[in-house]
């Protein structure tokens, strides 16, 4: 362990990498308030890139060298932003009790009983509920809505109305797994980090960190229009499904067959999802690189879900893109979960594949 | 005791799991803590921590019983598939705060793991909408299946992870409060015992399995023979969700229990105890029981005058239970006033009102 990666001529993730994974998922950065990652990550790229700058809706974009000579500009992308939910009433200033409401996709099922972090300073507080004692059995029959449920700060702390928040769940490492809240997309901007501090011999890398992804994909649209690549790399966490099924009837087919990517079966690539056809060369290039380099792959189901290529695609005359996911469970709930082999396919496969990558790609008929 | 050192001996007190039948975690660190409270120090056999402090009365000395339950409630682990365990109940939780549950699975050994609520699609259609039945919910731990099998048996206890959380200067935040707030409040009891007389003989109990047979208290009870016996628990604390007529505010004061299970007389003198001691309570009505250890206890043997105390808790049997110090403080303070104030005639002044003169 404590390999110095920049030695290596191949990425891997180390202590050092779970350590930043780690600072990036505890931080507070839901969609609209990308800030506090956004600090970290500038932190992070520093000294491997020479242009970064922010725009207007938060987007911090980078150049690797500032001097873009290559035929071939590539971006890749992950997203700043996490699912959560914002104070938006006061209810009892002394009790520090407040209404609340949600920010992206989360089902309000995972919210009773956890604890929160709200605000810059990060105060702790609880989704309390009403005990068991005092409930009935159709009551429990029933689930919570967030009309019903409060953040309770307990009267400490200095957050007020406006203020972001997200579930206060610490990353812990399980075996060769992790566990933390907003593994989507903190693994996917650590990935874009490791891969900023590399050389690729026949392009131009450009990077984007973008904003509001989970209200919908709002900062890529912006990001990808003002680096205008010839390609676009979209790194996320996608929902890996594969728990059993618990369906008795002879109608389903007896397993799981929609788990949509699995964990342990390496990077995740996409072939089609709500908002995107991934760009077939592209798909072709990757599959060919993890092939030769022995890389674990799997496609990730088609269906529905979106990444930020449904928006960076359509920009300009169109933009060749396509996604590469850690698979992760349980996205969107207090605690996901992914495994570290995943996580470094998926980097190892993405450096590998724009080692190789050049403009040669854009002439083949698509 | 500063408040500081207050918040110290609860987050000791909630650290071990100690589900209820799977206490020993508990018992030892209550013991550690008793141990140099009392005179003598024992477990009995259904795991109860008895400690006792002799009083200065003449022999034969009445017995005062004050006894706060150790157990806690979790999950266990009921089956394994596919490298996922399927969780049942230890004590009451209600499953709806159980999807995205931080937990601990004692096995082999002990595993980080979350509770979780598979995808609508995984489910039969009467699962899919409302709230997802505990029979449909895993634990995953995020290891792979074979070392799951290695380190996990069916029958592991699996406890909520534990958070030790300050909110504002006097309320704290932990799995378990319930009921490890009311053993802090008897362990900083038998601190202020120290060096204060009581004629009496006092006996403090740290009772096993109240959440599921409230059997620790009823046959420590039986061991000790107590002439009286006081009961700390946990009453629910108003809060979000809680309605207003069957809670109690936080950091206001504690509740005297008031019913069938408490002896009325017992019930006047610690109503007069408390306004002599300027410490704010609420009568708590118990019309039938009072949902704690005294239910049982006061049946024991030939029956025994038992009254109940309670700290407000908001968010039961959830993990993020929530308490005030305060409220902790003058549950100790009136133990120990009552405990240092029996005269040694007390018994027969508890009468009732009918009873033949002699």
């Amino acid at each position: 362990m404590g390999r110095n990666t920049e030695s290596l001529n191949h990425p891997t993730i180390n202590p050092e990498q779970i350590r930043l994974l780690e600072k990036l998922c505890n931080a507070i950065a839901v969609s609209g308030n990308e800030g506090e990652v956004r600090r970290l990550v500038i932190d992070q790229i520093k000294p491997y890139v020479q242009e970064m700058r922010i725009d207007a809706m938060g987007n911090l974009l980078v150049r690797q060298k500032k001097e873009d000579q290559k035929p071939l500009t590539v971006m890749i992308a992950a997203h700043l932003d996490e699912v959560g939910f914002m104070l938006t009433s006061e209810e009892d200033r002394e009790e520090g009790i407040f209404r609340f409401e949600l920010v992206g996709g989360i089902d309000p099922r995972w919210l009773a009983g956890k604890p929160v972090q709200v605000g810059k300073e990060h105060s702790k507080g609880v989704i309390g509920c009403k005990a068991i004692h005092l409930t009935t059995a159709e009551e429990r029959r029933s689930s919570f809505t967030v009309e019903g449920l409060r953040v309770d700060l307990g009267g400490g702390g200095k957050a007020k109305v406006g203020d972001w928040g997200t579930f206060a769940t610490s990353f812990q490492r399980l075996g060769g797994s992790v566990r933390a809240k907003a593994l989507d997309n903190r693994i996917g901007v650590a990935t874009v980090i490791e891969l900023l501090k590399y050389d690729y011999p026949n392009l131009n890398l450009v990077a984007a960190f973008t904003v509001q992804e989970e209200v919908g994909l709002r900062g890529a649209k912006v990001a990808a229009y003002a680096l205008n690549p010839d390609v676009a790399i979209v790194v996320d966490c996608t929902p890996a499904y594969d728990l059993p099924l618990q369906v008795e009837d002879s109608f389903y087919p007896p397993e799981n067959e929609q788990y949509n990517t699995r964990l342990g079966f390496g990077a995740a690539i996409y072939l089609s999802d709500r908002a995107t056809i991934s760009d077939p060369r592209l798909v072709t290039h990757f599959v060919r690189t993890a092939e030769e380099k022995g890389i674990p792959y799997q496609f990730r189901q088609a269906g529905s879900g979106a990444t930020d290529a449904g928006a960076i695609h359509l920009q300009h005359v169109g933009i060749p893109s396509l996604s590469i996911s850690v698979p992760g469970r349980y996205l969107h709930t207090p605690a996901s979960i992914a495994r570290i082999s995943d996580w470094e396919s998926t980097l190892q496969l993405i450096y590998h594949a724009l080692q190789t990558l050049s403009a040669d790609i854009l002439k083949s008929e698509r | 005791m500063k408040t500081s050192d207050l918040s110290n001996l609860l987050r000791k007190l909630t650290t071990p799991p100690g589900l209820s039948g799977y206490e020993d975690t508990i018992a030892r660190e209550v013991e550690s803590l008793w141990k140099p409270l009392v005179d003598e120090l024992s477990r009995n056999r259904l795991g109860s921590v008895l400690g006792f402090r002799q009083g200065s009365g003449e022999p034969p000395r009445p017995r005062l019983m004050m006894v706060a339950h150790q157990d806690a409630i979790g999950l266990m682990v009921s089956g394994i598939k596919e490298g996922f365990l399927r969780l049942t109940e230890i004590g009451g939780v209600d499953h709806r705060i159980l999807p995205g549950q931080l937990v601990q699975i004692h096995g082999k050994r002990t595993l980080p793991a979350v509770v979780v609520q598979p995808p609508p699609f995984l489910l039969p259609p009467e699962a899919q909408e409302g709230s997802v039945p505990l029979n449909y919910l895993w634990a995953d731990t995020g290891l792979e299946e074979k070392e799951v099998r290695r380190w996990v048996q069916i029958g592991a206890p699996v406890s909520f992870a534990r958070n030790f959380l300050e909110l504002g200067s006097d309320l704290v935040c932990s799995p378990s409060l319930d009921n490890r707030a009311s053993l802090c409040a008897l362990t900083l009891c038998l601190q202020e015992l120290q060096g204060r007389k009581h004629a009496w003989d006092v006996w403090a109990v740290s009772s096993t399995q109240e959440e599921e047979t409230l059997g620790g208290a009823a046959t420590s009870a039986f061991q000790i023979r107590p002439d009286l016996a006081v009961v700390i628990d946990v009453t629910h604390g108003s809060g979000p969700g809680s309605p207003s007529h069957k809670s109690y505010p936080l950091g206001r004061g504690i509740t005297l229990g008031w019913g069938a299970t408490v002896h009325p007389k017992l019930y006047e003198t610690f109503k007069e105890l408390a306004e002599k001691m300027e410490i704010p309570y609420r009568m708590e009505a118990m019309p039938r029981y009072s949902g704690t250890d005294a239910d049982r206890l006061q049946t024991v043997a030939e029956g025994i005058p038992t009254m109940v105390i309670s700290i407000p808790l908001r968010y039961m049997h959830t993990p993020v239970e929530i308490v005030s110090k305060k409220d902790v403080q003058r549950t100790a303070r009136l133990l120990a006033e009552f405990a240092t104030t029996l005269e040694i005639d007390f018994m027969d002044k508890i009468q009732w009102d009918e009873t033949p003169k002699a």
